[in-house]
């Protein structure tokens, strides 16, 4: 998907970009990525890649590695700082500044942006000196200086949600890698978000663990969280996106729903990498 | 019991017995050694009980000194180097080079050379400072330029992605290091000034060089007096060998207790 025009506020909508069914009618979206592109040194990672996330909607992100996915969900919120392009999110916009010449403001709106967009990474990446709790209540406490009870209140009822209450004291290195994710989605969640970003979640899980956290996910996305999911899991992209956007070479190919996308691609980069989880037995 | 279960209590108790037999004598040759020491101390020398119970009393008097001297220096040490450590950190060119060329200048110098600049070098441009005061600061700004690369070390040690984490909340950098970085680091730097401060009780004994009465000086003083050194050395070597000790026993309690905490609670999240 290129981009239509060099002007960073014009946002391209794909033809197949369609706000999903749970999503009301004249809604605006809560998340614009237009034109992102990465570039490191030589290397052309993201060649002007845009996306469109209505209130509600699941959309999930395919491609083999390397195809730029991981790159292009961490340009949202900028852990990785884009070279071009401009995100907005529920009505804070942020441009790629590649040489550094805005100041202290875009940091400012930077910080606005990852408040409203939650990350939950591969790695978990808990706080080990804090408890279960701790790890949920810091940055409300801290950045958002809401009074402790009040962010704990709202950490047990998200704790609560992934099924971890009763840890609530405990420290991560006492829980398994599956409860550990679970603890972050908390974590991301008590912050209140307005767009959940999900770097491949379960891909550092032992596979009997994996099935815990696609569940909570999938239980979020039906109760019309809006997310974004960098993933390999077919089966949870088919039944719990709304959207599909198959990514190939920092660019997307293909984007529709997922009974277009994972049943029936048209891009022939989209059947070629199908086709190779079809060969291992994953049908869908 | 089958037959496959006393086999397996046979093996272990075998591995128990040799284990215990191994210690009894790692323990036996120790003893041996301290007996031959002694022997030699005995037998070669006049050990002369009256000169020994008047020597040992008065340097056993430099203990508080030697005590004092290396607390202040590891504390002012400790202080340099948490200013130094987030200097060497600092993405500000001036801030980075200017901590960069104190760790270079005062590990790249030796301490005895430092200790003397302050005492002697110093008053020929009218600043003199206290001995004391020259022991502590030569002390404490050499430590503190070898700890500052430790505390470096410390910082880094923090996997990336608890930045990230951080900062993917809305921190902003200086929070995400108060809270959350800083405290990770802590725990890996703490044996590291525990570990410094027994170093420190030794390294101490140059204060001596500056007429400070601590326990080198005593010894070398009332030994000199009565062309008794041999004595009063060995009675301050056993000093500080036992300072030593002590010390690294209370280093040891600490850090276990650190490290009990770490098995609840480090591992990477």
């Amino acid at each position: 998907m290129k981009s239509l025009s060099n002007t960073p506020n014009a946002h391209p909508l794909h033809p197949a970009e369609k706000p999903g069914i749970l999503v009301k009618p004249g809604a605006e979206p809560v998340l614009k990525a237009t034109n992102i592109t990465k570039w490191y040194g030589e290397n052309h990672v993201l060649r002007g890649a845009s996306i469109t996330v209505w209130p509600g909607e699941t959309v999930c992100i395919l491609g083999r590695s390397g195809s730029g996915k991981s790159t292009f969900l961490r340009s949202l919120n900028f852990l990785e700082d884009p070279t071009d392009g401009t995100v907005e999110i529920d009505g804070v916009i942020v441009g790629a500044d590649p040489f550094h010449k805005e100041g202290s403001e875009r940091q400012e709106r930077i910080r606005e942006v990852r408040m409203r967009a939650g990350m939950v990474f591969q790695e978990f990446n808990l706080f080990p000196h804090l408890s279960v709790i701790e790890n949920c209540i810091e940055a409300p406490v801290h950045v958002k200086k809401m009074d402790r009870k009040e962010a704990e209140a709202i950490a047990e009822k998200y704790l609560a949600k992934v099924g971890l209450l009763e840890k609530r004291d405990e420290y991560p290195s006492r829980l398994s890698g599956g409860q550990r994710q679970r603890v972050a989605i908390a974590r991301a969640l008590t912050m209140q978000p307005k767009v959940l970003l999900f770097d491949e979640p379960t891909s550092a899980l032992d596979p009997t663990l994996v099935g815990e956290v696609l569940k909570v996910m999938a239980d979020l996305a039906h109760e019309g969280r809006t997310m974004i999911v960098v993933t390999h899991e077919m089966d949870f992209a088919h039944e719990a996106a709304d959207r599909v956007y198959y990514m190939d070479q920092g660019e997307f190919a293909e984007v529709g729903p997922p009974e277009q996308v994972i049943d029936a691609p048209k891009d022939p980069r989209t059947k070629e990498f199908l086709s190779r989880f079809r060969t291992l037995g994953a049908k869908k | 019991m089958s037959d496959e279960q006393r086999l397996a209590l046979a093996v272990a108790d075998a591995q128990a017995s040799r284990a215990k037999a191994w210690s009894r004598r790692f323990r036996l040759t120790w003893g041996a050694v301290v007996a031959l020491l002694l022997i030699f101390i005995a037998t070669s020398l006049n050990v002369e009980l009256d000169f020994m119970t008047s020597a040992t009393p008065f340097i056993l008097g430099g203990i508080g000194l030697t005590i004092l001297v290396s607390a202040a220096s590891i504390t002012l040490a400790t202080l340099l180097a948490t200013v130094g450590a987030l200097g060497r950190l600092s993405g500000n060119a001036v801030i980075n080079g200017t901590a960069s060329f104190y760790v270079s200048f005062f590990r790249g110098t030796p301490l005895i050379l430092q200790l003397l600049f302050w005492y002697l070098a110093l008053p020929q441009v009218r600043i003199v400072l206290d001995p004391i005061l020259c022991a502590i600061v030569a002390l404490g700004m050499n430590y503190g330029a070898y700890m500052t690369e430790i505390f470096r070390a410390g910082v880094q040690a923090v996997p990336l992605g608890q930045h990230e984490a951080a900062v993917a909340l809305g921190m902003s950098g200086r929070t995400a290091f108060l809270r959350i970085i800083a405290p990770q680091a802590f725990r890996i730097i703490v044996p590291a000034i525990g570990n410094d401060f027994v170093a420190m009780l030794k390294d101490s004994a140059l204060a001596s060089t500056v007429s400070l009465h601590e326990i080198l000086w005593r010894a070398q003083n009332i030994g000199a007096q009565k062309f008794k050194t041999l004595q009063t050395f060995m009675i301050a070597a056993m000093v500080y060998w036992v300072l030593t000790i002590v010390f690294t026993a209370l280093q040891n309690r600490i850090e276990s207790r650190l490290s009990a905490g770490d098995r609840n609670k480090t591992v990477r999240g």
